[in-house]
Order: C-alpha cells, then structure tokens, then sequence
C-alpha cells in the first residue's frame, strides 16, 4: 500500500453551468505531489471548464478547489501556480528573450533572478542559438517550447497543461515530454489535458476520464484496464487463405484471411490457440498479440458517439 | 459558377452587419451631417451674428444706432448674464468699454465687437473725412462676420437717425450756398421732427444676414487692419489678434483637427490589442499572471496616452518645421492639451475595444463614430462656421472640446489656467471612460 503526501490539488464535486448548459456536473480528483496527471476526455467534456477553475477563472456554481490546502475562492496564490494555455499566447515581435523576461516579470520573479531563470528557460527550451529572433520566425514546435517556459519562469509547484503537444510533430512531442520531466523532477505536480491518448498512457499517471463534466474513471492504466476492459489480451491470426470452416473460440469475417480471439493467459493459451487453427487446415502467416490500450478503456468508457 | 461566387457574396454581405453599417449606413449618416452642417434644412430660423456694441460717444446718434444695431435681426447683440436668482456684478453691469469689447473678441464670446468713438455724433453727417471712424474688432478666424456686420452697420447708420442726418446735410449744403431762407428754415424744422417719428429708422426688420452658406468668403481672415471709408461713415476693421507675440495662423487649426482625429484612430487601433490578445490567447496568459486585468487595462491606457502624445507632438513639430506654426511660445498649454486630449483618445480607444467583441467589430464601429465626432466636433470643418445648433450638438464630441482647447492655445494665446473647462472635460471623459472600460472588460474576468 502506498502512502501519499496530501495532495497539492484536491477538487471535490466541482459544478459549474453556463446558462443552461452543465459544464461541471459533480466532477472531483486529487492531484499529489510529483505526479503528472492526465485529464482525458471527449470534446465538450468539461476539461478546460476545470482546469480554468483551478486556475481561478471560473467561480464554481457549486464544490470546492483546494490548492496545497487552501480554498480557491478569488484570492489564489499565483506563486505556486503555473498556466500554459492551449493557444500559443506568446508576443510575436518580441525574441524569446524578450517574451521570457515579459512574463518572469509578470508572475512576479524578483528582478535580480529575472536573467538566471531566463538563461535556464534557453537552455531547458533548447532556444538558446534563437533567443535574439522574433518568435514569429520560430517554428510551431519551438513556439510550443517557448509557449510553455513562459508559463513556468515562476517555478510553480503547480503547472496546468492545456494541450501542451499539439499540432506539433513527434521530435517536439518527446522534446515536449522532456521539459515536463524536468519540472518533474524538479518538484512540480503537473496536470495536463490531451487527446493524445498514447503519450497519456505512456507518460502519465493518474490518468483521469471527464465525461459530461464528471471524472467518470481515475487511476493508472493498469487500474482503469482492470476495472473496465478487463486483462484480456486480442490475438489476430494473420492466414493466407480465408478459413474452410469456423474455428473454436475465435471468430473472423466471411472470406477474410483473419481470425481473432482473446487470451487471459498468452504463455498458457496461445500454444493451444494456433494448434486449433493449423489443425482446422489454415497456414498461419502472421500472429499478433494486443495488450488492452487506454483507447479501449477510453472508448469503453465513453463510448463511440460523436459528441460535437 | 460566377453566380454561385456572387451568391456567396451576398450571403456572407447579409450577415456582416459591420460590413452593412459601413455600406449603407455610414454614407447616408455623413451626408446627414454635412447636409446639416453646410446646408440650412436643420434650422428655419435666421443665423444671427453675436455681436458687443461698446458706445464711447453717448451722443443721440450713437445711442440710436446701438439701439438699431441691438434690432437687427441678423445680429444679437451681447449683454451680460447674470446667473438665476442672483444679480449682476458692477463690473458687469456697467456699459461695456473698449477693453472690455475687445477681450470678449479676444476670449471668443463674439467675433466682432463695434466701438462707437467719442465725436461719433458730432462728425456723423459732415460729408468729409475728418469724422470719428467706427471700429470693428475682429476675430480673423472668422473671416465673414466682420464683413457682415459692417454692411449692417451702414444700413443701420442711414436708418438710425435720419432727422440728424438730414439736418447736417442742411448745414453742408448751407455752408456752400449761402444758407436757406426764413420761410425755408421754418418748413425745414416742421418737417424733421417727423422723419424720426415716421418710425423709419432703425425700426425695418432687415432681411436675413444669410446663413453660414449665404455668406460670402473673404480674405479678411490675414488682413490686419483695414479702413472702409465707404458708407455714411468711415469704418475700420481691427484684427485683435495681430500684433500678439504668437503668429496666428489657420495652421494650428487644421493641425489640432487632423491630430486629434487621427489620434482617435490611434488610440481605437491600440485599444483593440486588447481583442488581439483575446483571441490570441495571450489575454488569458496575463489575467493568469498577477498583473490582473486593473493592471492590464492601466498599463494600456498609459502606454496608448504616451503614444498619443507622441503622435501630436509629431503632427506639432512638423506644423512648426514647414508651416511656421509658432510652437515654442505655446509650449505649456499644449503640453497640457496634449496630454488632457491624449489620455482622454486612449480611454475612449479602451471603452470602444472593451465594448466590441471582435476586431472587425471594432474597426467598423470606430470608423463610424469617429468620422462622426470629427465632421461634428469640428476636426474636418471649423466649429465656428458652423449654425449655433451645430455648434451646440458639437459640444457633445471629444473633438470639440480638444480642439477648442486647442484653439484657445495657439490663436488666443489663452493662459494654462484659462483652459480649465476644456482640461475638466477632458479629464473628466477620461475617468469615466476608464471606469466604463473596467467595467466592460469584466466579462474576460472569470466566468
């Protein structure tokens, strides 16, 4: 049993309307000290609504945000806390240089760490070469880069995400990633909404599900796994010729070379699985086996209606 | 496929309403304008000149032709106003003097003020030209005024006493024939008693002075001083503002009307860096900062007040370096119009970018309402030239009252203190705008 630190954000049945429409329907969680949580969801799911309360720019209709302890109503210690939007909210004309100091002066770091901490946010952005250019020559990734480090140049203990990786491609997503074990490391509690559910799963935990303005699951992938779609790996049989004849405890399409089945234990079962199907006179050409994914715990979760 | 483009158009036209406003209304509302402010459909009434009358004479004559001058219809003679329920002060109940005459044209109260000399009566009639000269002081920066009432003044002199005017041409024609005979002189003196009680002096409602459009142009405006000896008596136009130590010139009017309207555009434009940082995103990223939006929204007005400081001072120094715009001698009340006008441009940009909801929204409000504001607070035709109407429904601009300051500073070479009611306005516009632009801006605060 592990023990934990209080934690640093606790949101307890958090409701918020606009008009007539429920953004936050009762959501809560529990963000401890060092982890990187991942707030999942479909679009319209509540998950900026949360996190600007958090952030204090949504006065809740109903619940309670406490931050290290202390209740958000209006007065928030923005000391601690670090934003970094989903949009690219950085000046253009200014250099990095220029935009880093911007906001270090802006969340408040005292004049004479101003140079020390825009130095560091060079170095851990990987701008340093750039840091005379106006960000408008920058790359998307590298403006993602900059994006973040102006959220952080008050080393916050607690950093909100909003989609920090996208639309850039995979060498600045792992950049990305970096930087964010970084702050990690340095002592950060992170919280991040994303809809990139492979870097959730594979870079994340806890790992929340909002659903119609409720945290409708909350644990590490091997938790919602089990508590949803189970341990059950999917094997697919790759066959060179359609089936003749249906094979036990494995179903496939008319005239498609495939059959798929599930294993609870693949040490145990698949030896026995693939001598059925070679013994129903199929040659195997390819066996794949599939862990269960947050894809299928998501879509499990939430299922597969389009919700805009 | 070109009519499925040209139906696109008009769809996407027909739910723009910026884009309709700026179509069909803001021509229609600027013709209006210029209509109302060149034309005369707006007021029936006859435009009538104000004008002060100071009688240094007390002679008969002089009396009866400022009595005429006070029934003209084509002028309102000023006279004193005591606030209500209290009396006048002696110093304004007294008849007016020349110095007094001269600083109600200097100050701007009326453009032109008559002075009957001493000696009027005695001289009036005589036919020569040693008689007292009547002096129009003049406001050059209206140049048509003087021209008009001088005309008025000569129908008035013929009109004013006519019974006077007979008699001194008896004398003349009796100086150079020898004189009338008894029975003559007995018929004369019946006879002239009537002329005054015929009621045809000075009673005849005259035909409309004309209005602004009805008035002819003129180059009095440079001319400095200048004798119309023809008439019934000699008149002398004096230009009160020459001879001061400023150069007056036309110059500072039109560098103070096109500064303060592009000011305008300045200060919207910049105010709308703030719908620019909301939709950036970078609005959100500062109220997440612990500048808040009080900090954000001073910081703007103050960065937006330098700048239009700036941009007059540029549009000063220019009118200085190429058309002798005499600057330097002026250099306190234009600082302090300047930066009473500039604070006040960037509230006003701060109130338009907090009440818009977009950038096109912005823009196409802004052009409306400052053209407006420019044609009717005097940026792009001069106030004065316009009807009294017109000049009162001006007063409801930021233009006017700028630029009036202006005005005050640079052609009546006003001292600071005497700029108080356009600094109060102004700076009174600008608390009130900023209040209002915090109170709009609330809706980027938290939801």
């Amino acid at each position: 049993m592990r023990t934990m630190a209080p934690p640093v954000l606790r949101v307890t049945d958090a409701r918020k309307s606009f008009g007539s429409i429920p953004a936050l329907d009762g959501a809560s969680l529990e963000l401890h000290p060092g982890q990187l949580m991942a707030l999942l969801g479909p679009n319209g799911a509540g998950k900026t609504t949360l996190v600007r309360a958090i952030a204090g720019r949504v006065r809740l209709d109903g619940g309670t945000i406490e931050l290290f302890g202390q209740p958000v109503n209006g007065s928030l210690d923005r000391a601690a806390l670090g934003v970094v939007p989903q949009e690219v909210a950085i000046y253009p004309l200014l250099t990095a240089r220029e935009n880093l100091e911007l906001f270090a002066h802006l969340h408040g770091v005292p004049r004479a760490q101003v140079k020390r901490r825009v130095d560091w946010a060079l170095d851990w952005t990987g701008l340093g070469e750039r840091a005379r250019e106006p960000s408008r020559r920058f790359s998307g990734g590298m403006r993602r880069r900059l994006n973040l480090a102006c959220g952080v140049m008050h080393e916050p203990r607690l950093v909100l995400l909003d989609e920090p990786t996208v639309g850039v491609d995979p060498q600045s997503r792992e950049r990305i990633y970096e930087m964010l074990v970084g702050l990690r490391t340095a002592g950060a509690s992170l919280l991040l909404t994303t809809h990139q559910l492979e870097e959730a799963e594979a870079r994340c935990d806890p790992i929340v599900i909002l659903d119609h303005g409720r945290a409708i699951a909350a644990g590490t992938l091997a938790e919602l796994v089990a508590r949803t779609v189970g341990g059950r790996r999917t094997v697919t049989f790759a066959l060179e010729t359609p089936p003749a004849a249906p094979v036990a405890g494995l179903s496939g399409e008319p005239d498609a070379p495939v059959l798929r089945g599930e294993l609870g234990d693949v040490a145990a079962e698949l030896p026995a699985m693939l001598a059925r199907v070679e013994a129903a006179g199929c040659r195997v050409r390819d066996i794949e086996v599939r862990g269960p994914s947050l894809q299928a715990v998501f879509l499990h979760l939430t299922g597969r209606e389009l919700r805009e | 496929m070109i009519w499925t483009m040209v139906r696109a158009s008009w769809i996407i036209l027909s739910r723009d309403r910026v884009a309709q406003m700026l179509t069909f209304l803001l021509p229609v509302l600027f013709f209006t304008i210029f209509a109302a402010v060149f034309g005369e459909q707006t007021h029936s009434g006859t435009e009538r000149i104000p004008i002060a009358v100071v009688d240094e004479d007390h002679s008969l004559f002089s009396t009866r032709l400022a009595q005429a001058l006070g029934r003209e219809a084509g002028l309102r003679v000023w006279r004193p106003r005591a606030a209500r329920g209290q009396s006048l002060p002696e110093s304004l109940s007294a008849p007016l003097n020349r110095r007094r005459g001269w600083a109600l044209v200097h100050e701007g109260t009326v453009p032109v003020a008559v002075v009957l000399p001493r000696g009027l009566g005695d001289s009036f009639g005589r036919y020569d030209t040693a008689g007292a000269t009547i002096q129009l002081l003049a406001d050059p920066s209206d140049p048509i005024a003087p021209q008009v009432v001088q005309g008025l003044l000569q129908k008035c002199t013929m009109t004013a006493a006519p019974s006077l005017m007979a008699r001194r041409g008896l004398e003349t024609f009796g100086r150079y024939t020898g004189g009338l005979t008894r029975r003559q002189r007995e018929v004369v003196e019946r006879w002239l008693p009537t002329l005054d009680s015929s009621g045809s002096w000075g009673g005849a409602r005259g035909a409309p002075a004309g209005g602004t459009a009805g008035r002819a142009a003129d180059s009095a405006a440079t001319a400095r001083r200048r004798a119309a000896a023809s008439g019934m008596v000699p008149v002398e136009v004096v230009d009160v503002m020459a001879g001061n130590q400023a150069r007056a010139s036309t110059v500072s009017f039109y560098a103070a009307g096109i500064a303060v309207m592009f000011l305008l555009f300045t200060t919207s434009s910049a105010g709308g860096s703030l719908l620019e940082q909301a939709e950036s995103g970078t609005l959100e990223r500062l109220l997440n900062s612990r500048l808040g939006m009080g900090g954000l929204l001073f910081s703007k007005w103050l960065f937006i007040t330098l700048l239009g400081c700036l941009e007059i001072l540029v549009m000063f120094v220019w009118g200085m370096l190429a058309f002798r715009l005499d600057l330097l001698h002026h250099l306190p009340g234009f600082a302090l119009m300047t930066v009473s006008t500039a604070a006040a441009a960037a509230s006003f940009g701060l109130v338009l970018a907090a009440a818009s909801r977009s950038r096109a929204q912005l823009a196409g409000i802004s052009t409306i309402l400052i053209l407006t504001m420019s044609a009717l607070g005097g940026s792009m035709f001069p106030r004065f030239l316009m009807s009294p109407a017109m000049q009162k429904m001006g007063l409801c601009t930021f233009n006017a009252w700028a630029l009036d300051g202006y005005i005050k500073v640079f052609w009546r070479n006003a001292a600071p203190w005497e700029l108080w009611p356009q600094l109060g306005v102004l700076c009174g516009i600008t608390v009130v705008f900023l209040a209002l632009a915090r109170l709009l801006a609330r809706r980027w605060e938290s939801a």
